[in-house]
C-alpha cells in the first residue's frame, strides 16, 4: 500500500534515538510484527531513494477536536545515522510523508506455551515492541536490550509496561550489566533452557552471536536483516543476503524485503 | 479533447509511449498492486539468459546525489523458471510484454532469442548488448560496433518477433554502434543503459559495492541520455525508445522532442511504484494543456 501520512509526532526519546507517529490508513492494522515501511523523506530527488524502517508499533488515536472518531496511527523509531535520518528528525507534526507498507515477511509467533526471549541491540529494539506486544498476551516474554552506552537502551519502560521481563546490558556499564545483550542472554538460558525461542534484531555481528548460542542449544531463532534497498519489493534485488547453502559455486540469495526481513536463523548463512 | 497517446514501436501498438525498464520492474506482478498495469504502453522483463544467474556478492547498490549505482549482476531465474513461473502473470494482463535478454556467447544469445521466439505471450525482445563476450576476452557487445552488429545479426535470424537492441552509453561514438545495430537488422533501439561508475568509502578507503563498478542510473544521468538519444535519432530511421533518469512526465516529453517515439521509467519506479502511470498520465494532460492532437506530431519535434 503506498500512502500518504501525516507526522502527529516526532521527538527525540534517547540521544540521536527519535520516535516518530504519524497516520495511517484503516488496513494498515493488520501489519504483522518484523514487517517495515520505505519513508520517501522528501519529495526531491535528494536524498532519492526512500529509507526502510521497522514497525515499531501501530494503535489508533482519538483527534483532539470534539466527536472526533479513533484514527489509526503507525509509529517507527529512528536512529540518525546520515543525510535522510537527519532530514527526517527536522520534520514536525502536520508535515506530510509518502509511506510505502506494509512490507516484508514479518515474525512467526511460534508455539503459545514456551517462553519468548526477545533480543534487541540499539535501534534493533524498532522492530520488538510490535512482537512483545502481541506476544504477552499468550506467552511469557524477556527482553534482552544491549547497547554501547544507556543512550543506546531505548523504550525500556514501554516494554516493561506490557509485562516483559527487561534485561538491559551496556559495554560500558552505564546502565544494566557490564557487557554483551548476548551474554545476558547466555546466562538466562544458563539458568533455564527449557522451552524457549528467539526472536533479534540488531547489529550484525550481535544476531551472528545470537544465532549460534540459538544452533548450539538446539533453539528455535528467528532474526531480522538488514539490506541496502532501493525498492522494497522484491524489484531490484540489491538487498539479498546470503542463504545457508550459499557459497560462491552454489549462489543462494535471498531478498531482505520479501523472503525477510524476519528469517529462521538457520535459513541464512552465517560468517565466520 | 483526448489527445491521440497511442504509438508504434516495430510494429506493436502501444496505447501510450511509456514502458517500464528492465531490471525495475520485476516481472511485472511485483508492481501489480501499485500500477495499473493497462495504463502504461509496455513492460519489460528483468533480464533473463539460459541458465538462473546468481548475481553479485553485496553490498550491491548505493545511493549517490541524484542517481544510484547497481552492480546486481543480472541475477535472474533464467528462461525455465521464467516461462514456467512468470509467463502465466504476462497472460492476465492485456499489455504488451517485452523481454530482455542477455548471453555470454553469440551462442547463447542465439539460444535465447529462438527460446523467447516461442513464447506467445511475449510481444518483443529486447536484447541487453552491455555484456561481456566470454569467447572474446571479455569485450562488451556493445562497445564494438562489429561485435554489435554480429550479435545483432544472430539474433535477427532467429526471431520472427520485433527484435529492440538495447544500446550502452559507455561508448565514444554511440552512433556508430546505433548504425551497426540498425544494419544487422534492429527493428528498433532503446537508450540508455546504465553509465559504469564507482562509489569509494573513504573511511574504509574502500570501493562501496563489492563489485567494485556498478551502474549509473537516476535523474543525474539525463543529460547525458537525451544527448545520445538526440544523436542517435538524426541518423537512424529505425524507432527509439529513450531511457535515462525520467522522473516526470516533462522529462518523457524532453525525450519526445530529442527524437524518441516511446519511453522507459527504471530507477523511478523504485521511488515511487506507480511512476510509470502517473507519467503517462501527466503526458496526456500536458498535450491537453498544450493542444496537442497527438503525441507522434512531438516526436523529434525539438527546434534547433
Ligand atoms: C528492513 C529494514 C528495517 C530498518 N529499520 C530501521 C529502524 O526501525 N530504525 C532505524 O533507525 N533504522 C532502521 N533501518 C536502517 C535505516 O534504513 C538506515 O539507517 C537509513 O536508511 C539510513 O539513512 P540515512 O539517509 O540517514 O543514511 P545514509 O546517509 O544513507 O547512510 C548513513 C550510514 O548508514 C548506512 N546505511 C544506509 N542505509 C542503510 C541500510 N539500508 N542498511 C544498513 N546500513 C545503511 C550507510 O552505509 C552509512 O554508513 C532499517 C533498515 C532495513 C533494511
Ligand atoms: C537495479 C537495476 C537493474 C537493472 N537491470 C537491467 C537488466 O537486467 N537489463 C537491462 O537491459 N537493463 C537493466 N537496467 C538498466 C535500466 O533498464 C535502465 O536502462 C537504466 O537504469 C537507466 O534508466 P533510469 O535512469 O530511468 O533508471 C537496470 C537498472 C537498475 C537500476
Ligand atoms: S529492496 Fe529491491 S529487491 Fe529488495
Amino acid at each position: 500500500m503506498q500512502f500518504k501520512s501525516m507526522i502527529l509526532a516526532n521527538a527525540e526519546v534517547s540521544p540521536g534515538y527519535w520516535r516518530m507517529r504519524m497516520t495511517a490508513p484503516p488496513e494498515f492494522a493488520a501489519a504483522q510484527p518484523g514487517q517495515f515501511v520505505m519513508v520517501r523523506v522528501n519529495s526531491a530527488i535528494d536524498p532519492l531513494l526512500r529509507r526502510p524502517f521497522g514497525i515499531f508499533d501501530v494503535g489508533t488515536y482519538v483527534p483532539a477536536h470534539s466527536g472526533a472518531q479513533p484514527q489509526p496511527y503507525l509509529e517507527m523509531l529512528y536512529r540518525v545515522v546520515g543525510k535522510g535520518t537527519a532530514m527526517l528528525s527536522e520534520l514536525h507534526e502536520t508535515d506530510l510523508l509518502d509511506i510505502l507498507g506494509p512490507l516484508g515477511k514479518g515474525f512467526d509467533l511460534g508455539p503459545l506455551e514456551e517462553e519468548k526471549l526477545i533480543v534487541g541491540g540499539g535501534v534493533g529494539l524498532a522492530p520488538l515492541y510490535l512482537l512483545a506486544k502481541e506476544l504477552v498476551r499468550q506467552s511469557r516474554v524477556r527482553l534482552f536490550a544491549g547497547g554501547r552506552t544507556r543512550d543506546d537502551i531505548l523504550c525500556i519502560t514501554e516494554f516493561e509496561r506490557l509485562g516483559v521481563e527487561c534485561y538491559v546490558a551496556t559495554e560500558d556499564g552505564s546502565l544494566g550489566e557490564r557487557g554483551l545483550v548476548t551474554e545476558a542472554l547466555e546466562k538466562r538460558l544458563d539458568l533455564d533452557a527449557g522451552n524457549a525461542s528467539i526472536f533479534a534484531c540488531g547489529p550484525h555481528g550481535m544476531l551472528n552471536a545470537v544465532a549460534a548460542i540459538a544452533a548450539r542449544r538446539a533453539l528455535s531463532c528467528q532474526v531480522s536483516l538488514e539490506g541496502y534497498m532501493a525498492c522494497g519489493m522484491g524489484a531490484c534485488l540489491g538487498c539479498v543476503t546470503p542463504g545457508h547453502h550459499h557459497s560462491p559455486e552454489t549462489p543462494d540469495y535471498r531478498c531482505v524485503c520479501t523472503d525477510g526481513p524476519v528469517f529462521d536463523s538457520v535459513d541464512l548463512k552465517w560468517g565466520a | 479533447m483526448k489527445p491521440d497517446m497511442t504509438v508504434n514501436i516495430a510494429g506493436i501498438a502501444l496505447r501510450n509511449p511509456v514502458m517500464t525498464a528492465s531490471g525495475t520492474f520485476g516481472y511485472g506482478a511485483e508492481f501489480a498492486q501499485y500500477v495499473d498495469l493497462e495504463k502504461i504502453g509496455a513492460f519489460v522483463t528483468k533480464g533473463l539468459s539460459l541458465q538462473p544467474r546468481a548475481g553479485n556478492p553485496t553490498p550491491r547498490i548505493v545511493e549517490t546525489p541524484g542517481g544510484m549505482l547497481n552492480a546486481i549482476g543480472l541475477q535472474n531465474v533464467g528462461i525455465d523458471a521464467f516461462i514456467e513461473k512468470k509467463v502465466p502473470f504476462l497472460r492476465t494482463v492485456n499489455t504488451p510484454a517485452i523481454a530482455n535478454f542477455f548471453g555470454n556467447t553469440v551462442d547463447e544469445y542465439v539460444e535465447m532469442a529462438r527460446r523467447l521466439d516461442g513464447i506467445p505471450e511475449i510481444a518483443a525482445l529486447e536484447v541487453n548488448i552491455s555484456c561481456p563476450n566470454v569467447k572474446q576476452g571479455g569485450i562488451v557487445f556493445g562497445t564494438d560496433a562489429q561485435c554489435a552488429f554480429g550479435v545483432v545479426a544472430a539474433c535477427r535470424e532467429a526471431t520472427i518477433k520485433p527484435l529492440i537492441v538495447k544500446l550502452s552509453p559507455n561508448v565514444t561514438d554511440i552512433v556508430s554502434m546505433a548504425r551497426a545495430c540498425a544494419d544487422a537488422g534492429a527493428d528498433a533501439l532503446s537508450l540508455i543503459n546504465t553509465l559504469t561508475g564507482m562509489a569509494i568509502d573513504l573511511n574504509s578507503r574502500k570501493p562501496v559495492l563489492a563489485n567494485i563498478t556498478g551502474g549509473f542510473s537516476g535523474p543525474a544521468i539525463k543529460p547525458v541520455a537525451l544527448r545520445m538519444v538526440w544523436q542517435v535519432a538524426r541518423v537512424v530511421k529505425i524507432p527509439i525508445i529513450g531511457i535515462g533518469g525520467i522522473m516526470t512526465a516533462t522529462d518523457a516529453l524532453e525525450f519526445i522532442l530529442a527524437g524518441a517515439t516511446a519511453i522507459q521509467v527504471g530507477t523511478a519506479s523504485f521511488i515511487n511504484p506507480s511512476a510509470a502511470q502517473e507519467i503517462a498520465e501527466g503526458m496526456e494532460a500536458w498535450l491537453v494543456n498544450n493542444g496537442v492532437a497527438s503525441v507522434n506530431s512531438l516526436i523529434g519535434a525539438l527546434e534547433v
